[in-house]
């Protein structure tokens, strides 16, 4: 059986601004009827590749071959022109219209006839095994409904080659393998698929070759049946690295924090968390799983005294006093003092712990400013602490007066991370830690969060990877639509129970 | 005097109509044009130019003006001045991403200054102690009625009696409304002004759409303040006497929802609240005023409304107000 190409690279440079070299020197080829995963970390250009092809960027050097001919493509329309149709991370779909509306918007001539559309989008529906109502609006749907409606956009263009941008960040394992079904259904058909992950038991789960991208750069391309985990994360990172975490039991543990019934609404009147009941012990990591926006964020703003709490109790066993204290009659200020940190990272990172524009010391400050006794600030300590930080976890910085928001993604989680644990915590709240960054930056904060563990701090840790949460917490609570759905014990609970747990009150509804 | 009331009020709220159908053209884009006082200011004067020109070229001559082009002449003028007023927005908002809000006032500003400075020339060109322009000549030929209203009774007066301009005003309502539901384009337009990214990755133009939907919008407009002199004021022009029209006309857009359908009665509703005051006896000054601020608080009350219900048809488009640029990461 000989493949034709679909889309061949050569030498392909994008930069961004003088200094930022995005691709450099890319070439790779995908086949018709295979599908070919683009691997590497965040940052390693895969993204920025792809919107090459589907017309978003457009390369500063280097040519794209579809189909075996030169093509230009300046812009998305051009790329349908060459039946290319690109899934992008971040939908994109418009809200307040319908999903058929949505599927046909911007394509050119034709009479412009919603029912007709409508009964071809349910072809293809049928076709591929989809489950799909083309009526339904964009805003009441899920995030993986939203995701059918993108491909079924795509294939209703004609698309034959389909490039998916980490289709399954926001998918349950079930819904993961449904989409995996449909993709080597399509690829049966004798459409191209690529797929851009960092995900590597996907990658070898479904595609026939996998293309390494690192920093921008070209590294390979493997046959996934010749190749192995271990090889994969050394093409993508570029040096050997163990990628198992090691998982102490915990020692001694106490409840430290009890929550007792919380019941939350929020500005819109809308009941976000219902009846949570679950303690935290000391010495243990408490997993939080769910789909987002299930209520995670409302929960842990509830503990750190952000939220309005509408119902229940949160109590604090303090270890040194040995009392027990309502942490819902409690400021946030009086909160923190009693040790319960909260880290936080908001899709946008620079959100709700750091100030973008403040250096690394001035952020330190921020913990530490009213506890000067002159009137003038007291610099020293926390410029002290910050460059131990920048030491100790390997922050790469010009210097510690350099503002956060110029540092990558990674170091500015090391440094919020970093001042949080310097505080020496009893109560430490993570929220997506290691969201947008690469192995060996995530593998870094894991092990900071086990030594806290050591330690005896309570770690609450709210997680998207349940390969991560599985390997790394000792207990997994999930939340579905802001209820406790389930919380099981980490070393023998199944991905596919978790995934189950995720989405069981949203059936019952 | 029902009668007389509700055609008062149709004629008040032609204006409104005019500029509310336009402005939710352009917020459908996803510009906010704060501007549109100063376009429809701008439509205004530039009708007058027009109409003034041509009635000094027939010299003053009623026998001598022909009726098709003594319309034409003001209307396309206001066109164009509205226009042109459309172009240094977009071209300020869409391509150099100003920021909408300052863009919009300083053009409202602009379009009163440009109207009063042109305003106060004619008034000097015309000769004469008058500290106004009359075009009685061109209003006449404006608010020519269908030859059959009066025969009607009141019928006649309610729906047949009003200048053509009202009746084009609902038509383009309609046509608008159409347009942004029905067709392809409107589809296109309303993603643009909801998601610009995910319109650009559909093949859509987003520049030209915004583009063409702010001048467009702004010749629509315009037609609002023509309306306005020709036929409202009889032809007579005088500095600032057009007021804050405009200002309810963006109040109507909310109100209306964004539906030109709905705009076509809510500007005849504002028309009836802000002429009210003039039917009802025995009100002093004071009272007079609370009477005038009816179509405010009628906005207010169904910003209220619309905010507890809470449906996601009845919001702004979602990028209302915010500048688009493809490649910002």
């Amino acid at each position: 059986m000989t493949k034709q190409p679909a889309i061949e690279l050569k030498n392909i440079t994008k930069r961004f601004g003088a200094k930022v070299i995005a691709n450099n020197n890319v070439s790779l080829t995908a086949y018709h009827g295979e599908v070919l995963s683009i691997l590497g970390e965040n940052g390693s250009g895969k993204t920025t590749l792809m919107n090459m092809i589907s017309g978003i960027y457009f390369p500063d050097e280097g040519q794209i071959f579809v189909n075996g001919k030169e093509a230009v493509i300046a812009s998305p329309k051009d790329a349908f022109g060459f039946k290319i149709g690109m899934i992008h991370q971040h939908f994109k779909l418009v809200d307040v219209f319908s999903a058929a509306e949505n599927i046909v918007l911007g394509i050119d001539g034709g009479k412009y006839n919603l029912k007709k559309s409508t009964e071809e989008i349910k072809k293809i529906s049928e076709q591929y095994g989809f489950d799909l109502d083309p009526e339904k609006k964009i805003y009441s749907m899920s995030v993986s409904e939203k995701q059918t409606v993108e491909i079924i956009k795509v294939l209703y263009r004609g698309a034959d080659i389909l490039i998916l941008d980490e289709p399954t960040a926001v998918l349950t394992p079930q819904e993961t393998a449904k989409l995996f079904d449909v993709l080597r259904k399509m690829r049966d058909d004798g459409k191209c698929i690529i797929i851009i992950t960092h995900k590597l038991h996907e990658v070898l789960s479904l595609s026939d070759r996998v293309s390494v991208l690192r920093k921008g750069e070209y590294v390979g391309t493997v046959n996934t049946a010749e190749t192995s985990e271990s090889e994969l994360t050394e093409m993508m990172v570029g040096k050997k690295i163990d990628l198992n975490i090691e998982r102490s039991d915990p020692k001694d543990p106490q409840d430290r924090l009890v929550v007792k019934d919380l019941d939350c609404i929020n500005r819109d009147g809308v009941a976000v968390l219902d009846s949570i009941s679950f303690t935290a012990r000391s010495g243990e990591i408490l997993g939080i799983a769910g789909i987002a926006g299930s209520g995670q964020r409302e929960l842990l703003e509830a503990i750190a005294g952000l939220q309005h709490i509408s119902q229940g109790d949160i109590l604090y066993n303090d270890p040194k006093s040995g009392k027990t204290e309502n942490l819902r009659d409690k400021t946030p200020v009086q909160i923190r003092d009693l040790g319960v940190r909260l880290s936080f990272v908001p899709e946008d990172r620079l959100g709700m712990g750091l100030v973008a524009n403040m250096d690394i010391v001035d952020n330190m400050m921020l913990r530490s400013y009213s506890k000067g006794r002159s009137a003038f600030l007291e610099r020293k300590a926390p410029k002290d602490l910050a460059m131990k930080i920048i030491k100790d976890l390997e922050v790469v910085t010009p210097g510690a007066s350099t503002p956060v928001r110029r540092l990558s993604g990674g170091n500015v989680q090391k440094v919020l991370v970093g001042r949080e644990i310097a505080a020496s915590p009893t109560v430490l709240m993570v929220a997506y830690p290691v969201r947008g960054l690469d192995i060996n930056s995530s593998y870094m904060i894991y092990n900071l969060l086990n030594e806290q563990k050591e330690k005896g701090v309570a770690i609450i840790f709210v997680g998207e990877d349940l390969d991560v949460l599985l390997e790394l917490c000792d207990r997994i609570m999930v939340i579905g639509s802001g209820k406790i759905t389930g919380i099981e014990d980490a070393r023998t609970v199944t991905k596919e129970q978790i995934g189950l747990l995720m989405t069981k009150t949203g059936e019952e509804e | 005097m029902i009668i007389q009331f509700i055609c008062r009020a149709i004629l008040l709220g032609v204006p409104l109509l005019f500029g509310s159908v336009g402005e939710i053209v352009t917020e459908k884009s996803g510009h906010l044009n704060l501007g549109i006082p100063g376009v429809m200011y701008v439509g205004a004067i530039s009708g007058i130019i027009g109409s003034f020109f041509y009635e000094q070229a027939c010299g003053n001559d009623i026998a001598k003006m022909n009726a098709l082009l003594a319309v034409l002449i003001p209307l396309l003028c206001a066109i164009v001045g509205s226009v042109i007023m459309g172009l240094i927005y977009s071209f300020l908002t869409v391509t150099l991403r100003a920021n909408q809000n300052v863009t919009g006032l300083a053009l409202t500003t602009f379009g009163i200054g440009l109207g009063n400075f042109f305003g106060g020339s004619l008034t000097k060109l015309g000769g004469g102690e008058a500290t106004f322009i009359a075009l009685t000549k061109t209003s006449g030929f404006f608010s020519t009625k269908l030859p059959f209203a009066d025969k009607l009774g009141w019928f006649g007066d309610i729906f047949l009696s009003h200048d053509f301009l009202t009746y084009l005003a609902i038509i383009v309502a309609v046509i608008v409304g159409f347009v942004l539901n029905r067709t392809r384009v409107g589809l296109n337009l309303r993603a643009v002004g909801e998601s610009p990214a995910t319109a650009d990755a559909a093949g859509i133009n987003v520049t030209r759409y915004k583009y063409f939907a702010t001048c467009i919008g702004s010749a629509i407009a315009g037609l609002g303040g023509l309306q306005y002199v020709m036929a409202y004021a009889n032809g007579v022009w005088t500095n600032n006497a057009f007021g804050d029209r405009g200002w309810m006309a963006i109040a109507l857009v909310i109100f209306a929802l964004w539906k030109p359908s709905v705009a076509i009665v809510g500007s005849f509703l504002f028309g009836a609240l802000c002429n009210a005051n003039n039917y009802i006896q025995g009100l002093g000054t004071a009272t007079q005023e609370l009477f005038k601020m009816l179509p405010y608080v009628v906005t207010i009350i169904v910003l209220v409304v619309i905010s507890m219900r809470k449906r996601r048809e009845f919001q702004p488009p979602a990028h209302l107000g915010l500048p688009y640029f493809r490649e910002e990461r």
